[in-house]
């Protein structure tokens, strides 16, 4: 079975975050001063062939960690759907 | 017979002439590792120097780790051999596992290309060996991602060991614990963001990063 997997890569929390930093602080400047906490992150979507979902899982969490990012600075999220069909 | 360095070339690696030059005027021989290749062959020390390994895609140094020649550096590595990480050399260290940490974007968001002042924190490394610990060189920054950074645990045990060997004398980019340069356990393996190669001649603004590459070309070939 094909699974569509969606990986999304962040900072973690203490790593400095300039890039969310500066995004913030140029928001009130247009009108958003009621904004707060902004993180940016990175998203991969792919599929991959697996006899399950818990196998895709465990592929894709394997593939996000090796790879993907950098467990020194990113912590990583990984969802897999129900199979792809067609 | 001069020690002989091999210089990995990843494609877009783009310091390994200038790499080479500067080992031609300390009077070692050079020899370029193509990234494809399974072998470091009969190289007395190994530098992986700056540039953009991959087009820098995913993050500095991530996918090429995953370059043949990388388990052939490894295997050097674990036997002793010494290796030189220069700016994306010391990030492909990083993600190859070679030296802890990681780089992570400069602090101000900017490329930074300008002369910086480091000051030598340990000679004991490869790199270091020659040069008298306090002692102010003044090298070349190139970089975006320059900014070390790494856990308590990893900084507790760098300082305990003594394993920080250049520390930036105003930190330009937020390095954590002004770091510049860091070596691992065996005091082999090296990484560096400054360029040693581009301080080369006096002509060019400072010779200071030679007496670094005399002090890898010593230990090398000791």
């Amino acid at each position: 079975m094909r699974f569509a997997a969606h990986v999304e890569v962040r900072l973690r929390p203490g790593i400095a975050d300039p890039e969310s930093a500066t995004i913030e602080r140029a928001l009130p400047a247009l009108g958003f001063d009621d904004v707060s906490a902004m993180t940016t992150g990175r998203s991969f979507r792919f599929e991959l062939e697996a006899d399950s979902a818990e196998a895709a899982r465990s592929r894709a969490e394997a593939l996000a960690t090796r790879l993907l990012a950098n467990p020194v600075m990113e912590d990583t999220e990984v969802s897999v759907s129900t199979p792809v069909v067609g | 017979m001069a020690p002989l360095v091999g210089i990995v070339v990843f494609p877009g690696t783009n310091c390994e002439h200038d790499v080479a030059a500067a080992f031609d005027l300390v009077g070692a021989r050079t020899r370029f590792l193509w990234h494809g290749e399974r072998s470091v062959g009969d190289v007395d020390a190994v530098v992986i120097p700056g540039g953009f390994a991959h087009g820098d895609y995913l993050r500095p140094g991530a996918i090429a780790r995953f370059s043949p020649v990388m388990e052939a550096v490894g295997t050097f590595a674990a036997s002793g051999g010494a290796v030189v990480g220069i700016c994306n050399g010391f990030q492909v260290l990083t993600e190859a596992g070679l030296l802890p940490g990681a780089l992570q974007k400069n602090s101000g968001l900017r490329f930074m290309c300008a002369p910086v002042t480091v000051t030598v924190a340990s000679a004991r490394s490869v790199l270091t060996a020659g040069v008298a610990v306090g002692a102010e060189l003044t090298l070349s920054l190139n970089n975006f991602d320059g900014s070390y950074v790494c856990d308590d645990a990893v900084l507790d045990e760098l300082r305990a060991e003594d394993r920080v060997v250049l520390r930036y004398t105003d930190n330009p980019n937020g390095s954590i614990d002004d770091i510049a340069g860091i070596c691992n356990e065996g005091r082999n393996v090296v990484g560096l963001m400054p360029h040693p190669e581009r301080a080369s001649s006096e002509l060019t603004g400072s010779a200071d990063g030679l007496v670094l590459l005399r002090s890898l070309l010593s230990v090398a070939v000791a």
